[in-house]
Parts: C-alpha cells; structure tokens; sequence
C-alpha cells in the first residue's frame, strides 16, 4: 500500500515536465527540491538520533563551494607559502567531491561534539556554520567572497570524443534534482531501515539504556552525521550547477530553519515527513503570491506553520497515519457488527 | 565467576563506591542491599562498563575486564537490567526484544529465543506489536527482563527490580528472578527492599556509604541486629 503510494508519486513526479510548460514554476519547484533534499538528510540526525542541527547549512553551503570550486579551477597560496593550482574539473568529479568534503565536515562535527548533546550540540553546529560562513565571505583569494563566484559550469554528460550534452534547462536540472532526491531517498531509508537505524531511535528513545544493550553511541552518532552531511553536500552541489553562482549566502540561518520547519511540520523521525513538510512550505510562498500581498505572505506563512504545530505536534505525516489506521480500523469493526460475530475486543485498556 | 577487588569510582571528585569488594559465584543469587546513595548502582554501572573512572580490579570469568567498554561486557555474557525507565517506549514490543540481542551479529537463535521470552512471559506475547511505552509497569519490567535475556547472558545485573512496582508485583518480579536462577543464569541483584532480596537470595552485601559493612548468607543477615535494627524497621 505505501510502497504503491510512494511510486505513484514519483510517477507523478516525473510526468510533471511533461504538462507543466511553465518555466518558473519548474524552476520553484527545483528549488523546492533542493529544500527537501536538505530537509532529508536534516531529519536523519534530528528526526532518527533526536540531534538537532542547526548548522545544516554548513555542509549545503561545503558541498556548494567545493563542487563550484574544482568545477571552475582556482589558485590560492597556501599557509606554507607554496601556490596551489588546481585545474577546472569536470563536473561529476567536483559534485563528488563536495559530497565527500562535506561527509568530512560531517565526520568532524560528529567527533568533536560526541559528548555534548542537547542544547550544547545545537551551539556547536550553529558556530560551525557561522565559521564556515566567515571563512567563505573573507577568504577573499579563493571564494571571492562577497563577489560571489560566478560562470560556474552546469551539469553535463558526455562520451569523450563522440557526444555531449550540457543541461543548461529547466527540464534536464529538474530530472537531476528528482534523481539525486531519489537516491538520497533509497540511501536513508535503507540506513533507518536497516540494524544501523535500530540502534539510532533507540539511542534517541534512552541513551542510557541504549549503551546497557551495547550500543557504541558515539559510532552511530558519527555515522549519521556523516551520512546526514554528505547528503546535505549533494543538495549544495546540485544547488550550484543549477543557479550557477554562489556565495555567502548560501550559509545564511534562515535556509537552516527553513529546513528545521520542513521536518517538524512534515513529521520528524518519518521517511515521507521531510518530503510532504518541504513541498508544503517549498511551495506555498509561490502559491500565495498569486493571490496576496508579500506582507500578508509572510503572515499567513507563519499562521500555517503555527496551525501546523499547534494541531498537529508529531507533523503531518503521523497524524495522517493515524487518521487512516483509525479509519482502517472503525470499518473493520463495523464489518464485524453486520456480520453479527461478537466483536472481541482486542482494544483493552492498558492499565497505568 | 565474578571477583571485584577493591573497585572505586568517582564521579568528578565524589567518591561513590570505596574499596568495594565481592564476589558472585556461578549459580549464585546475589543482592546488594543498602540505602539511597551507598553505592549499589554505580557498583553495577562499573561492572557493566557505564561508569569509566574507577580504580581496582573486576574479574569475569577468569578475565580483566576492568574499563572494558559495555558492548565489550555484554559480548562476553554479562546483561544489565537498568533501574528507572526500563523500556525504548515507542519502540513495540518485540522490537524491544531484538534490541536485547542487538550485538548477536547472526539471526541465529534469535526467533527460537524470542519464543522462549513470550512462553516465560505470555502477556508480552499478546502485545508484541504494541509500543512499550503503553505497557503497565510490570509488564515493562518483564519486557526489560526478556530484553536482558535475549543477550544469552551467563550473569544478569538486575538495578532496583522493585522500583516503582505495586507490591504483589515485587513479588512476582522477586519470583521471576528466583526462577532465571534456578534456570541456569547467575544472578547480581541491587535492591532497596532488603527484606524482599535476603528473603531470596543465596548470599549478600550489605553497603554503607560506598563501603561492604556486613556480608553473609540471606538468612544470616536477616537475623543480624543491625540489619534489622537499620533496614527491617526493628
């Protein structure tokens, strides 16, 4: 049932270039994409090990400027005085490597704040987006800091030689977004699916409890770090082959929290969650604006994401589910009434 | 089978346990009585590997396994039935079983295992696709014992199996342990009830401000003085 759900919608998906002409709303809806690409991998760590990162962006923003950077070439002098230059790369490579980069930082931050959870593990992600904000906006001789860097080279495919091709489109960009989301996709639900993401919600339900069943914590805390920011890197890679300029902007908070809200409405802790949460708050800001003023936007933004969180704590997601099962199963027992068998009731309170 | 020499540990600069020593037997039933604050749990924390900063000596089985870490502890047979909140509450019930055989890398025995927790414990069986959480407190505990079996443990550490139960469960909790003893299973418990845990246990220690005052047989220590002039009400 879910998994013909699930497919039906990425049917869906994928037909839309083919009856949506409209350039713009291809180009929100590739944007939106980016969000909840973002927003998946924030819910590893925030919805499956209960750690929220608010320094999300840093590794978006890492996988953004690396991938730009080797795709474009750049020269820089070292610390030790030596120059180091590094020709363009092809796309694919730099993509790659801002994945990976990004895994790093990933791994980085995992280390160092293995002790700390809670408020303390908040403060270190958002120092660590501030610095590698700061790093991008000063290190002037390699980011170009304010002045952004620009011209940097879409994605392409090519047969050395023979053929290729080179997606400057809408339509092309939009498949790449669908496949990196996929992947992505199959990748954390395999993890959460899987021993690995067992041991995750079970260090986020009772960490001590956790340990007394032999969980090693800190490795699987590192591990989803690593994962979580290496997803986060993609988006950030496919973000700048997309709009094709980046600069410091890219680590600003608001892109952090925006993605917070995605997985809190959507339903942390839920595969689905972070997808139906971005497309709502994705989307809903372009929605509005046929209709309304940008003032009264920005109220009614707020107002939906407060409804949200007022009436829907646990997110969109399980409160469908649960909708559905109590559906599911008042019909059954309705079935059970007709047919004239007495109901057993299978629903005893459970005492305390 | 178990020989702690001379084990301390500290949390910053309080010390909680101080020169602790004792020993558990293959077979045995072993309790560690004593008030709030004496030392009972951090002694259990150290030997499952949750309290790192400790001097002496813990010896399982013939083996330093001083400072080990606990998957380390647990891989070698010693399971710990934690005090408090015993279960993983959204997780069902037969998820919380897994759990227990979590660092068994093979699915081997798991489900024959499993089988054997729902005979010992019929009412987990009927609720195993429920959250844990939704469980009554002495179904919890029961689950928690189940969990702590699923590891094929040769030693369980049970901390305060009483804590927080209506008394005619106590008694079934004290019954359940008596019988995974006789089963085979060496048992370690730490109890505030200490009428309840010499009532049933073959030896025990009594501890007092982080030391072994008094040790003895269960009956002994039922009949000594200060036991029951201190811990029995007179």
């Amino acid at each position: 049932m879910n998994r013909a759900l699930g497919l039906g919608f990425l049917a869906f998906l994928v037909s839309i270039p083919f009856w949506i002409g409209d350039q713009y709303l291809l180009h929100i809806l590739i944007n939106a994409g980016i969000f909840v690409i973002g927003a998946m991998s924030l819910n590893l760590l925030l919805g499956y090990t209960g750690q929220l990162s608010l320094g999300h962006v840093a590794f978006f923003g890492i996988g953004a400027y690396t991938s730009a950077l080797l795709s474009l070439g750049f020269d820089v002098t070292t610390f030790w005085g030596g120059e180091l230059v590094v020709g363009p790369q092809p796309v694919w490579l730099s993509f790659l490597a801002g994945i990976v980069l990004a895994g790093l930082a990933g791994w980085f931050i995992g280390r160092i704040s293995f002790k700390v959870r809670g408020a303390y593990f908040v403060i270190i992600t958002i120092s660590f987006a501030e610095v590698t904000k700061l790093v991008a906006l000063n290190w002037v001789d390699l980011t170009e800091g304010p002045m952004a860097l620009i011209s940097i080279p879409p994605f392409s495919v090519s047969i050395p030689g023979i053929w290729e091709a080179t997606f400057y489109g809408k339509t092309p960009n939009y498949y790449i977004m669908l496949a990196i989301g996929v992947v992505s996709y199959i990748v954390i639900k395999r993890l959460v699916n899987s021993r690995l993401g067992r041991a995750m919600v079970a260090l986020r339900e009772n960490e001590p409890l956790a340990m007394s069943v032999g969980i090693d914590v800190t490795r699987y805390l590192v591990l989803a770090a690593v994962v979580s920011a290496a997803i986060a890197g993609a988006a950030g890679g496919l973000y700048t082959h997309y709009v094709r300029i980046v600069d410091p902007d890219v680590f600003l908070f608001i892109y952090t929290v925006t993605m917070v809200i995605m997985v809190i409405t959507g339903g942390k802790g839920t595969l689905a969650g972070p997808i139906v949460g971005g497309i709502i708050f994705g989307v809903l800001p372009e929605i509005l604006r046929e209709f309304m003023g940008p003032e009264a936007q920005w109220v009614t933004y707020g107002a939906v994401m407060i409804a949200i969180v007022m009436f829907l704590p646990e997110g969109i997601v399980p409160a469908l589910t649960r909708f559905w099962e109590r559906r599911k199963e008042s019909r059954d027992a309705s079935d059970r009434m007709i047919t004239g068998r007495a109901a057993s009731s299978a629903t005893e309170t459970p005492s305390e | 089978m178990l020989a702690i020499e001379g084990l301390s540990c500290r949390y910053n600069k309080i010390t909680a346990v101080k020169g602790v020593s004792l020993e558990v037997k293959e077979g045995e039933l072993v309790t560690l009585i004593g008030a709030n604050g004496a030392g009972k749990t951090t002694t259990l924390r150290a030997l499952s590997g949750l309290v790192r900063d400790l001097d002496g000596r813990i010896v399982f089985e013939g083996e330093d396994i001083t400072g080990a870490p606990p998957r380390d502890i647990i891989a070698r047979g010693i399971a710990h039935c934690p005090e408090g909140r015993r279960v993983f509450p959204y997780m069902t019930v037969e998820e919380n079983l897994e759990m227990g055989a979590y660092l068994r890398q093979t699915g081997n025995g798991i489900n024959s295992d499993m089988e054997r927790v729902y005979e010992q414990f019929p009412v987990l069986k009927e609720r195993r696709k429920q959250a844990a959480g939704t469980l009554s407190g002495g179904e919890q505990q029961m689950l928690a014992i189940g969990r702590a079996l699923m590891s094929r443990p040769k030693l369980i550490l049970f901390d305060e199996p009483s804590l927080g139960l209506a008394p005619n469960i106590v008694q079934k909790t004290f019954g359940i342990i008596s019988e995974i003893c006789r089963q085979g299973t060496t048992v370690l418990m730490v109890e505030q009830n200490a009428y309840g845990a010499l009532g049933m246990c073959h030896r025990s220690y009594l501890l007092e401000s982080g030391e072994v005052v008094l040790t003895g047989t269960g009956s002994d220590m039922l009949d000594n003085p200060h036991v029951r002039e201190a811990y029995l009400g007179g």
